[in-house]
């Protein structure tokens, strides 16, 4: 592996770390949106930084495009506090808006400068190994790398900082401004910090792509776990894993870097979705097909509680007492034989001991009307329970 | 009764695009009572506490808790926000979101500790939720979760508590242990100020009452305001109440 690979990956990498941060905390605010909107909006104020400093490399590009992207949220926010529309209209109402200003000024004004509209969206990672920074003679790495370490390293120092106030004022806005947080201030800073790394992640990604380093690992994390940090650590695992995946995909390809990491994302998402032991597709259609089969049970335990006739009780029968197909008479007859909740004789079903207390219990709760503590019951008297 | 004053409210008005939800309020709430707030929907219940901590901005008028703004006396106040102005499914446990409760006294940066965890315990054994500490929150019935709430209120370790709607949706077994914590905090000397919506039960819980629809109708101890005069003004309508001493 030579070094300009290395260096693709490294910059990918804390691109991605530096995106999964603020990303976990717009989704939890349920402002994966916004990040679109802010991607967008920034393109003027690149432009209009570039008008002012003639300078491609400058710094205060970063600046003006952050400014722009904060702009973006108060403009959402402003046009929301109307009352006429809502959140989503307003933020497809505002990118639009200012992204085709940043259009309309490159192709008046830029159009023989390099500010290129496909590298601004897509980014060029391929490239950045070659715009290196230099002190004196010294070569000091690629100026991307520089960019994005600088972003990643105040982010980290923001979260650290304000871990707590963050933490409280996205759970629960109220709480923290009685307890003299400001949420507003959280949230422009939050805002801030997301405007800035989406100018960073430019050269990595890009302005479109780098929605996908924000959202989907984050919301990949939220899948699997109920902890916060926690969730923060797997995003910007989820993020450096299909950063460098998405590399070497590109690699094998020979495609688009971005791209490929983009995909990457996707996959891990569809893999999370899916497999997530809590949350996961196929771990809710377990739970909810045990469920169905449990409250079958209830069903069928009442039914022996409330009838002492002999053909009430007869094995045969119960598919057409109860109206049952054969299987789930079946699978409902062996779930409480398994937990000796029943006997059978001479195709007889019989209550047992712990079988009447179950059914006891589980009117009680029926009658009272106590969802929750039905599942507790159930994990009382369910032993093979998980 | 003791004659200090724990809230102020004088002239307050609260609008929401110009319209008045809350319309020159004047109230003062002695120490060491526990006051229900009584009204029909959208009287502005909520939005009176949320307008005296600070939360909505008043369009006029003042508040003063023990003869100071609201800004100054913070550590002397919990907050109990209503059960559904949260995402539960935010991913934390019922020990952290009792920790909570704490930063306040912590201000700005500083992390809690091991005193804080000590506290947020504490608060959890108090509301019976102790074995539930690890639990994730959406894990919680809604009883549960408005005993996760209350704990977090009572680490602040406040003497002023206000409590947006604490019996909502909660089961028969909660209500009972919440009113039975609400009024340990009267017995040592705190004020509990809540939202409250069933009718019924005022007189049995609460020993001061403030009937509002926008205009604040009466305020005072429930034994001489609680009747038929008062209930019929402010939700517009006959009302019989039998109030059972």
């Amino acid at each position: 592996m030579i070094s300009a690979q290395l260096e693709i990956q490294l910059i990918a990498s804390l691109t991605a770390v530096a995106c999964a941060i603020p990303g976990t905390f717009l989704v939890l605010r349920k402002m994966a949106m916004i990040s679109d909107a802010i991607s967008h909006s920034i393109l003027p104020g690149l432009v209009v930084g570039f008008f002012i400093t003639q300078d491609l490399n400058s710094p205060w590009l970063i600046l003006f495009a952050a400014i722009t992207g904060v702009l973006t949220v108060v403009l959402v926010e402003k046009i929301q506090q109307t009352k006429l529309v809502k959140e989503d209209t307003a933020i497809g109402l505002v990118f639009p808006a200012l992204f085709s200003i940043g259009v309309i000024l490159i192709a008046q004004y830029a159009n023989d400068v390099h500010l290129d509209i496909d590298a601004v969206l897509l980014g060029e990672l391929a490239f950045t190994p070659f715009d290196r920074v230099f002190y004196g003679d010294v070569d000091l790495g690629p100026k991307s790398l520089w960019v994005i370490g600088s972003i990643l390293l105040v982010t980290l120092i923001m979260l650290f900082a304000f871990f707590k106030e963050l933490k409280i004022s996205t759970f629960d806005a109220g709480l923290a401004t009685s307890l003299g947080f400001s949420p507003l201030i959280i949230h422009y800073g939050l805002m801030s910090v997301a405007s800035v790394t989406t100018v960073g992640a430019f050269d990595a990604v890009g302005a479109i792509l780098v929605v996908a380093l924000m959202i989907a690992p984050a919301a990949s994390a939220y899948l699997l776990t109920t902890n916060l940090k926690k969730m923060l650590a797997l995003a910007c695992f989820f993020g450096v894993f299909s950063a460098i995946a998405g590399y070497w995909m590109a690699h094998a390809l020979d495609a688009s870097i971005a791209g490929s990491m983009t995909t990457m994302l996707g996959l891990v998402f569809l893999l999370v979705y899916l497999f997530a032991p809590a949350k996961g597709l196929f771990a809710v259609v377990y739970r909810e097909k045990q469920q169905r089969t449990e409250v079958s049970l209830i069903t069928f335990l009442l039914h022996l509680q409330n009838h002492s006739e002999p053909e009430e009780r007869h094995v045969k029968h119960l598919n057409e007492h109860i109206n049952w197909e054969k299987v789930r008479s079946k699978t409902v007859l062996n779930l409480a034989q398994k937990n000796n909740m029943i006997t059978i004789e001479n195709d007889l079903v019989f209550l047992t001991e712990k079988g009447e207390e179950f059914t006891a219990k589980a009117i009680e709760y029926i009658l009272t009307n106590e969802e929750g503590l039905i599942e507790d019951m159930k994990d009382d008297f369910f032993l093979f329970r998980g | 009764m003791n004659e200090k004053i724990a809230v102020k409210v004088d002239d307050l008005t609260v609008a929401y695009n110009y319209k008045p939800v809350l319309w020159d309020i004047d109230l003062k709430i002695p120490e060491g009572v526990l006051m229900a707030i009584v009204g029909p929907n959208g009287a502005g219940k909520s939005t009176l506490i949320k307008a005296i901590l600070g939360i909505l901005k008043p369009i006029a008028g003042s508040v003063t808790i023990f003869d100071k703004p609201y800004k100054k006396q913070r550590k002397h106040v919990a907050y109990v926000p209503q059960k559904g102005s949260v995402d539960w499914d935010f991913p934390t446990t019922a020990l952290d979101v009792v920790m909570m409760g704490t930063y306040g006294s912590l201000g700005w940066i500083k992390r809690p500790g091991a005193k804080q965890k000590k506290t947020a315990l504490e608060a959890l054994e108090k509301v019976g939720m102790l074995s539930f500490k690890n639990r994730q929150i959406s894990q919680l019935s809604g009883g549960q979760q408005q005993r996760v709430f209350l704990a977090r209120a009572l680490v602040q370790d406040a003497s002023i508590y206000f409590m947006d709607e604490p019996f909502q949706g909660v089961d028969a077994t909660t209500e009972v242990a919440i009113i039975n914590i609400l009024k340990g905090l009267r017995k040592a000397g705190k004020t509990v100020i809540v939202v409250h919506h069933d009718l019924q039960t005022v007189p049995e819980y609460f020993d001061w009452v403030t009937f509002l629809n926008v205009k604040k109708i009466a305020t005072g101890p429930v034994k001489d305001i609680y009747n038929d005069d008062n209930l019929t003004k402010t939700y517009g309508i006959n009302y019989k109440v039998s109030i059972q001493k």
